[in-house]
């Protein structure tokens, strides 16, 4: 969800060859005694606080046919524990100045509130008390469950270019979760039972599953007797066995999708290879390739001076817009992905054919020193823009801990992305860009394959 | 429980958000000035611009243009053509951005305090000398093309599109703000570079900047960068409207399973002396995030909607109160039988008094948590300065909103909501309308 980003010495962008010793985001770091993790990130700009609880349980670890669950536990998450009833919660938040909110992932689902330094214990209290004592019922879901089918409607049924999303996914992961959508297939997100959602807090919900994570003006010091006050006193769940997860098989056929919709008023394509994400890169052995497959995504796809952007928008004027994205922050198997828009009048097989020939390009006679060196520099020097957010440590430790990658890979991306080399850029390419993994979609207008008129 | 909430009304917001920040008031030489907070923690440099004067200025059938403008100053400028040009910022990681509004041009420059030189040169060069080469207006135009084809289809863009027309039919603020893909055809360069000309001066610049610069860096970089503009942009002139008020509903016929409806009437300018009042009255309706009226009474206990909210929007030259939904095409008239009810209910009993102290601790005590990043509050530096709200607002701001009544609040409410006047637009296919 979140690019990692990090701080590094100024001296990095003058001489790139120079060996990184800056901290990244410094984070202080403990578990408490019942397995919870605790990560504080401090900056002393203003006297506020971003506080977060990470879960590790996303969308991907929901039993099979029970798709959506992760994201509607987390919408039940602020209806009422016994202390605090009816919704209650979010109404003490806000009359505390605190702005709070949730997300789910296919593999975590994380709360937080922003709040005041003097109001973080207020806060604590009441996360660590939804952690366990939830109170469920029929009348508490029924409502929620037409909130979450609205909410469907607006990001996915609304979309003719979401709705695509979902079935590429399904034909891209042949067997790994990934392959349901978060928010869940309609038909299974009407059927989840009080049952299905109370055994799903159960089994996850319990602090030897948990991440807090807390930034801003705030040291491991002053946090920890809290911690250990809210966080500390909730029993461990001793049957929590980890994640256990259908594996993807491997790939040998390229897949082709195309959807036509009477919405859809520009052509646009984009296509997916197989990649490892980090954590799949370090089990593998072969964590080199995923920063040399950052790379890569840069130099190919990322702004107006990119490879496929010169070459399909400047140069080439088949396209409207073209680039590439690589996110290797995911548990499992993750996408490497290339898209164009046709200009008008251009046929999609044309801006296909083009797109393929970059691929090729890249692929047979490789990426050059400079260009290498330009894209180190600019993924290192993101570091400084996203330390300047207040909460972006918080975001950044919090997805990559709940994941299973430690602080030190955190700390230590901006010195292993400068340590990729053109030689390692072009084997990852020769890599990843392999047809038979791989899925192209298509969106088009209702009437013809051609651009609309 | 009880003890603790007691001890949460009784716990004082000691934080001004002025703690945070310290505003320093940069005059170059040649007469341009910049609020200014210093802060040498973290070596980057955030710019916040805007010049007065929108899309709503836009030519009769050249709807668009500054939108356009906005999109292609930094398509190549000086003897950078578009390349060069963006691929200096990509080297040096520099990002330099323009938006268009109905009453404003922004830009957005953020860059490492290493090449603050650079970037303020290329910031320059895009306000002073853009190229219009013809390259970079094709490639931008079809671009542009694409967003208004895609958002002829997009049901909020559509919704938005005919509200802003229902409310102020004729007026330059019903214009959208991309143009047409007629209007968007016709634009020349000629359009362009009359547009930058007449639009970018000193008189109707703001500038805020945070970040790893001194005052007296600044002073210099003003002077090179701003110091060329014209003094003054040239006059103009916006009829003052006031929101149709016939209230109805009008409903935009689209193929999608859920409606968006956005309903609105006649609102308060930010300079009105109720403006707080409402302000307060409208956290209290809509615009609390997981705490409103309308979120309680359509999100929580009917399941109506994912979001559904309020807001006050004054522009310079009119005002409006105004809210959204989204909701199953089933279930649209439900959903707007319920807006109405509470546009009702706080038209004719205002709010209570738990509810005014509710919304004072959370429009207080969440004050500060608007200072996120230096991006963040160069762009309140730039807002401070265009409302002319004065440079001790922060200071203010907090106190403006304590000193609010319940007698206040409930006096506007009753002047100002009416569900007869409510202008609403559904997008979608509703039944039962």
């Amino acid at each position: 969800m979140f690019r990692l980003s990090f701080i590094v010495l100024i001296a990095l962008l003058v001489l790139s060859a120079a060996p990184v010793k800056a901290g990244v985001f410094n984070p202080e770091s403990f578990t408490l005694k019942n397995g919870m993790q605790v990560v504080v990130v401090s900056n002393h700009r203003a006297p506020i606080v971003s506080h977060m609880v990470w879960y590790k349980v996303g969308a991907a670890d929901e039993p099979e046919g029970k798709s959506g669950l992760a994201h509607f536990f987390e919408h039940l998450m602020f209806k009422g524990t016994k202390a605090y009833p009816n919704g209650v919660f979010s109404k003490i938040v806000a009359r505390n100045g605190g702005q709070e909110n949730a997300f789910t992932s296919a593999d975590y689902t994380a709360y937080y509130q922003n709040v005041a330094k003097d109001r973080l214990e207020l806060v604590m209290k009441l996360e660590a008390d939804r952690m366990r004592n939830l109170t469920l019922t029929e009348e508490v879901i029924e409502p929620e469950r037409l909130v979450i089918l609205e909410e469907r409607r607006s990001r996915v049924e609304n979309n003719p270019s979401a709705l695509l999303g979902e079935h590429f996914d399904a034909a891209f992961y042949l067997n790994y979760p990934y392959r349901n959508p978060v928010i869940g297939w309609a038909h299974e997100v009407k059927a989840l039972s009080l049952k299905d959602l109370t055994d799903f807090y159960d089994k996850w919900y319990a602090p030897n599953n948990a991440i807090l994570v807390v930034a801003g003006d705030i040291t491991a010091k002053e946090l920890k007797p809290l911690a250990e006050k809210y966080y500390g006193v909730i029993p461990a769940n001793p049957q929590l066995k980890g994640r256990i997860r259908a594996q993807e098989p491997p790939h040998y056929a390229p897949r082709r999708l195309e959807m036509s919709d009477p919405r859809v008023r520009q052509v646009s394509l984009y296509r997916s290879y197989l990649a490892p994400s980090y954590v799949e890169g370090k089990k593998a052995g072969n964590l080199e390739l995923v920063y040399a497959l950052e790379v890569l995504a840069e130099i190919l796809g990322n702004g107006p001076t990119s490879r496929l952007s010169k070459a399909l928008v400047f140069d080439g004027k088949v396209a409207v817009s073209a680039g590439a994205s690589f996110s290797p922050g995911t548990l499992g198997p993750t996408k490497f992905t290339v898209w164009a828009s046709p200009l008008r009048g251009v046929s999609v097989d044309d801006v296909e054919a083009a797109l393929n020939a970059e691929i090729s390009k890249v692929v047979k006679q490789g990426v050059t020193e400079t260009e290498v060196d330009d894209a180190r520099r600019q993924l290192v020097a993101e570091a400084v823009f996203a330390r300047d957010g207040f909460s972006t440590g918080a975001r950044v430790l919090g997805a990559a801990l709940a994941v299973g990658q430690s602080i030190e890979d955190v700390e230590a991306w901006p010195d292993r992305i400068s340590k990729v080399t053109a030689e390692a850029v072009n084997e990852a390419a020769r890599a990843v860009f392999n047809e038979k993994q791989s899925v192209t979609a298509i969106l088009l207008p209702e009437e013809k394959k051609e651009a609309a008129q | 429980m009880k003890k603790l909430l007691l001890f949460i009304a009784f716990w004082a917001f000691g934080l001004s958000a002025a703690q945070a920040v310290e505003i320093q008031t940069v005059r170059s030489d040649k007469g341009v000035t910049a609020w200014l907070v210093e802060d040498h923690s973290n070596p980057i440099v955030s710019v916040s611009l805007s010049f007065k004067g929108g899309a709503a200025l836009d030519p009769e059938g050249r709807e668009g243009l500054a939108n356009f403008a906005a999109s292609t100053i930094d398509e190549g400028a000086g003897d950078l053509d578009s390349q060069a040009f963006q691929g200096t910022m990509r080297k040096l990681s520099i990002e330099l951005k323009f938006d268009a509004g109905r009453e404003g041009v922004s830009g957005r420059l953020q860059t490492l305090s290493v090449n603050k030189d650079t970037a303020f040169d290329l910031l320059r060069l895009s306000l002073n000398q853009p190229r219009f080469d013809e390259e970079a207006l094709n490639r931008i135009r079809s671009q542009i093309t694409m967003v208004i084809r895609q958002k002829s289809q997009d049901p909020d863009a559509l919704a938005g599109q005919a509200f802003s027309e229902k409310l102020f039919p004729g007026h330059p603020y019903s214009k959208p703000v991309d143009g047409t893909l007629d209007s968007v055809a016709k634009i020349g360069k000629a359009d362009l570079q009359g547009f930058v000309k007449r639009r970018f001066a000193k008189n109707n610049l703001f500038v805020g900047v945070v970040g790893d610069v001194t005052a007296e860096e600044l002073k210099g970089l003003l002077d090179s960068t701003f110091g060329d503009l014209p003094e003054k942009a040239e006059d103009w002139t916006l009829p003052e409207v006031k929101p149709s008020d016939d209230g109805g509903i009008s409903v935009i016929d689209h193929p999608v399973p859920q409606s968006v409806i956005l309903f609105g009437q006649a609102g308060l300018k930010r300079k009105d002396p109720a403006f707080y009042p409402a302000y307060v009255a409208n956290y209290i309706l809509g615009g609390g995030s997981f705490a409103s009226r309308l979120f309680d009474e359509i999100r929580e206990k009917r399941g109506l909607a994912y979001s559904a909210y309020s807001y006050l929007a004054p522009y310079d030259h009119t005002a409006l109160w105004a809210g959204g939904a989204a909701t199953a095409n089933e279930r649209v008239k439900e959903t707007i039988d319920v807006v109405k009810a509470e546009w009702k209910r706080m038209a004719e009993q205002g709010v209570s008094r738990q509810e005014l102290e509710d919304a004072k601790t959370y429009l207080t005590g969440s004050y500060h948590l608007r200072f996120s990043s230096s991006a963040a509050i160069a762009s309140m530096l730039v807002a401070i300065q265009q409302d002319d709200l004065g440079i001790d607002f922060l200071d203010k701001r907090n106190a403006l909103v304590e000193a609010v009544t319940l007698e206040q609040v409930n006096a506007i409410t009753k002047r100002l909501l009416d569900p007869g006047k409510l202008m609403i637009v559904v997008a979608g296919q509703p039944e039962g309308l």
